[in-house]
Parts: C-alpha cells; sequence; structure tokens
C-alpha cells in the first residue's frame, strides 16, 4: 500500500501526536542532567522536579511585597491586552475586508493601502507608539491591532470576492440593497473565515504583546520572563512559556469549538 | 400584451463581437426556451437580460421601464449552481426572499416573524420539502436545491423568472422530475420566464417559443467580428416538425 494512503487509527494518531512533545521532554531531561552532572547548582536547565516545584510555587505562593500571585495577575493583564487588541483587529478587519470586498470604489481607495500597509514591520513602529500613547496600555493594545489588522482585512476582502457571484446577483433579484447584501450575506459568510484567520494571526498577536511588555509594562506575562531573565531564572521562565503555549493552545481550540458551533452550515461536508 | 421588448441589441466584450442586432419580443406569460452551441452568447443574452451587465447598444425593457443598469427584484433568477445561500436554513431561504427587500436590518421579528414563516412553510409542504425545513442547502439534493431556488426566486414574485441551465447539473431522472415541477408551478402561478438550456428536447418541451443563437456572418480571417443573432424563433406549442430544421 502506498504511504499516501495509509491513515492511523485513533490510537495510533494520539500516539503519533505524543511522540514529539515525548522526545522534546527527553532531549530536556538528558540535557540537563548532563549539566548537573557537571555542576549541581546549574541554572540554566533546572531538573524537572525543580520545575514542577517552581510552577506550583508560581501559582500558588502570593509575591512577598504585594501580596498578590504574580502568575494570575500577570496573566489577567495580558489577556486582557490580548483580547483587545485581536477583538479590535477582528472587528476593523471584518468591517474593511466587507468594504473592500464588496465595493469596487472602496477597494480602489483603501486596497493599495492597507495591502502597504501590511508591509510595514510593526514592531519597527513600537517607539513611535511608546512616543504618541505613552508607555500605558494603549500602545501595547495598538501594536497588536496595528500588526493583525491589515493581515485580516486583506483575508475577509478575500473572502468577500470570492463569494460566487451568482449569490450576489441572486440577493439583489430579492430586493437586497448594498447594505443588506453586506449584513445578509456576505458577513455570515465571511465570519467563519474571521475566526479562522483570527486563530492563524494569535501566533502574531502574542509575538507583538510579548515584544511591548517585555519593553515596558510592570506587569505581564511577557514582562516577567524579561524581568527574572537578569536573575537567570530559567525556573521561572520555563513555566511562564509552557503556560503561554498552554494558553494560545486553548484559545486555538476556543475559537476552532466556538467556528463549529456558530456555523454548522460551514462545517457540513458537501 | 408586450411585457419584454428587446431592441437592436449589441454586445462586445472589447473587440470581440457577441451579440448582433438581437430584436425579440416576448408576451406576458410566455415561456421563451434558448438554446445554441456552446459560446453562441445565451448566457451572454441572460446577464444582459438580468442586467448584470449592460448591453453595448440596444435596450431591453420590461414593461415598458427605462432600461435597468443593475439586477432588481422585477427579475428572478436561477443558476445552475450556488443558487441558494448556503447559510441560511431551507425555510430562511424562502423567508430571506421576503426580508431583503425590506430594508433596515432586513429580519422579521415579531409578527411579522411568525407570519412569514407560516407562509414559507406553505411554500415547502408545496413543494416537498416540508420535512427539510430547518436543514442547511448543502444536505439538500441538486433537485432538491433547484426547487427551492425556484421557490425562492418566485417568493419575491419577479415579473419574469430567468433560469441558467437550472437544470444542467441534475441526472436525467431528477431532470424530468423537475421538469414536471416547473409545469405545475406554472400552471397554478402563470409567469413570463426566459430558460437558457443547451437540451434541445427540453427546451421544446417546456418551451411555448423556442429561440436559437447562431453567427450568420463569419470572418474567416478574424472569427471575433461577428456576434450571434436570433436564427430561429420557433412556436415550440406546434414545433415537433421543426426539429427536423434545427437537425439540419
Amino acid at each position: 500500500m502506498r504511504w499516501i494512503n495509509r491513515r492511523p487509527g485513533r490510537l495510533l494518531g494520539a500516539g503519533l501526536a505524543a511522540i514529539p512533545f515525548l522526545l522534546a521532554l527527553l532531549a530536556y531531561v538528558v540535557a540537563s542532567d548532563i549539566r548537573r552532572a557537571e555542576n549541581p547548582r546549574d541554572r540554566l536547565l533546572p531538573a524537572p522536579a525543580a520545575l514542577v516545584e517552581s510552577a506550583g510555587r508560581l501559582a500558588t505562593e502570593p509575591d512577598r511585597r504585594s501580596g498578590r500571585i504574580l502568575l494570575w495577575d500577570d496573566t489577567a493583564a495580558s489577556l486582557t491586552r490580548l483580547g483587545m487588541g485581536v477583538g479590535l483587529a477582528a472587528s476593523l478587519g471584518l468591517g474593511l475586508g466587507l468594504l473592500i470586498g464588496l465595493l469596487p470604489l472602496a477597494r480602489s481607495g483603501l486596497s493599495p493601502f492597507v495591502a502597504t500597509l501590511a508591509m510595514i514591520p510593526p514592531l519597527a513602529i513600537l517607539p513611535i507608539l511608546f512616543l504618541t500613547f505613552g508607555l500605558g496600555e494603549t500602545a501595547k493594545v495598538a501594536l497588536i491591532v496595528i500588526g493583525v489588522t491589515p493581515v485580516i482585512v486583506r483575508d475577509i476582502a478575500q473572502r468577500v470576492a470570492e463569494i460566487p457571484e451568482e449569490l450576489i446577483v441572486k440577493a439583489q433579484t430579492l430586493g437586497a440593497s448594498t447594505r443588506t447584501l453586506a449584513l445578509r450575506v456576505a458577513a455570515p459568510l465571511a465570519l467563519p473565515r474571521l475566526i479562522q484567520s483570527v486563530r492563524l494571526n494569535l501566533g502574531a498577536a502574542w509575538l507583538f504583546l510579548i515584544a511591548a511588555e517585555a519593553i515596558a509594562s510592570t506587569e505581564g506575562l511577557g514582562y516577567r520572563i524579561f524581568l527574572v531573565r537578569r536573575y537567570l531564572a530559567m525556573d521561572v521562565i520555563l513555566p511562564y512559556v509552557a503556560w503561554i503555549a498552554l494558553l494560545a493552545v486553548l484559545l486555538d481550540l476556543g475559537l476552532r469549538a466556538l467556528s463549529a458551533r456558530a456555523f454548522p452550515w460551514a462545517e457540513t461536508p458537501r | 400584451m408586450t411585457l419584454v421588448r428587446i431592441e437592436n441589441l449589441f454586445h462586445r466584450y472589447g473587440a470581440r463581437s457577441v451579440l448582433e442586432r438581437v430584436n425579440l419580443e416576448v408576451e406576458e406569460g410566455a415561456f421563451v426556451a434558448i438554446v445554441g452551441a456552446s459560446g453562441c452568447g445565451k448566457s451572454t443574452f441572460l446577464r444582459l437580460l438580468l442586467a448584470q451587465e449592460t448591453p453595448s447598444e440596444g435596450t431591453i425593457a420590461i414593461d415598458a421601464s427605462p432600461p435597468a443598469r443593475e439586477p432588481g427584484p422585477e427579475r428572478g433568477v436561477v443558476f445552475q449552481r450556488y443558487s441558494v445561500f448556503p447559510h441560511l436554513s431551507v425555510r430562511a431561504n424562502l423567508i430571506a426572499a421576503e426580508e431583503f427587500s425590506t430594508g433596515g436590518l432586513a429580519r422579521f421579528f415579531g409578527k411579522r416573524s411568525r407570519e412569514a414563516r407560516a407562509r414559507a412553510d406553505r411554500v415547502l409542504e408545496r413543494i416537498g420539502l416540508a420535512a427539510l425545513a430547518d436543514a442547511w442547502p448543502a444536505q439538500l439534493s441538486g433537485g432538491q436545491q433547484q426547487r427551492l431556488a425556484i421557490a425562492q426566486a418566485l417568493a419575491a414574485r419577479p415579473r419574469v423568472l430567468l433560469l441558467d441551465e437550472p437544470f444542467g447539473a441534475l441526472d436525467p431522472g431528477t431532470r424530468l422530475q423537475m421538469h414536471a415541477f416547473l409545469q405545475e408551478i406554472r400552471a397554478e402561478q402563470p409567469m413570463t420566464v426566459f430558460m437558457v438550456s443547451h437540451d434541445l428536447s427540453e427546451a421544446f418541451k417546456l418551451g411555448d417559443r423556442v429561440i436559437v443563437f447562431d453567427k450568420v456572418r463569419h470572418d474567416p480571417q478574424y472569427p471575433d467580428a461577428y456576434g450571434a443573432t436570433i436564427t430561429y424563433d420557433l412556436d415550440a406549442r406546434q414545433a415537433r416538425p421543426h426539429m427536423e430544421t434545427l437537425d439540419a
């Protein structure tokens, strides 16, 4: 049987999925063992047991100075920024994408501008954001919005432009105005793609969030990682990175479930 | 009474001529079947009827009103594919035919919604889709989708119904059922229909009139120079003998 036709069953699929994770874990354990055999007080690759203990401490013990559990404060701060940034970017992306996808006049006016905007590396304008919006929340949210919006706009505009001409004409023969077409045909057809687009862009959004937090912040997951880097505190950094990864995976799964629930028509195999 | 009047219609894409000197008058209530070889401009003709495109020259007037510049509710349409909205349930597709023309949010609420729902359910009962009212179009068979599409187009009460090879993607058995369905609907609710078809027997079976598009002028050096025009305009109610003319 050809390799392209061999498909894993449930069990084998789960096993195959687990292998890379286990290998990565094994590689860490071995590397950590080697380093600690040379120097038992090695700080770069702490023992797994030490990491677990440290993670437990981070999640339960309040900070001595503020009396608050930093991990949760950091998580709340970061997720708020991420949520606001991505939420704004998604709304702007849907609105502008609909305009560009539906209206030839808007496409002529906006499309080259958005395409150019998308070419600017967002991190290059981070200093501008800090200078204009100050070091507060606005600049960080703005970085996410600026970084993610152009991609979503183009994605949605393309999806709207891909709507079969037949459906657009049909809606017009049913008496739909441009607004009705946008509200009842184009927007609903574009929404599953919006969620997909947000899922794909969450990685970029996290990148911008961590970058902004690393440079100027007083709390947040990215802030903490870059803060404790000065003390070589890998026992804090690694649990934080794992926590970020877990949050990102959960967000992704959540969005996927939302899409399947909200748009069953898009899931039906045709 | 003449409902559709087409005068001296020409249509070109750049230097390529597609249609030329098309003149046609269609009575209210007539069923006009349009046939012709592939690429003879019959689909272009339908797009012009639909006002999806504006003719290079000439006019198409429905009810003596000024020529339309974009598709509107006086023209209903059923395409071969993508003829219903995939994101609306079967029932919602029918209700949309009433909602879309209302402006505002283009959505019914409360009493109006209940009434539209009841009307939609009566139509679904009539077209045999009552059991599938809450299904998504993707879950329907090709024939069921086209039945829904026809009912949806008619729910908006158009002056003319335009059918672009509506049964072209269906298997022969389903196609026969759809012919019967269309004839029944037409018997109940008289309407003016234009149907593009590549199937001659279908055209003669359903049509009152069969018009044939073909090129009459040829330029061997420049094949795009001349477009197609109406070469035959046959009364299909007594036109079986004409079949030989066409075959010849």
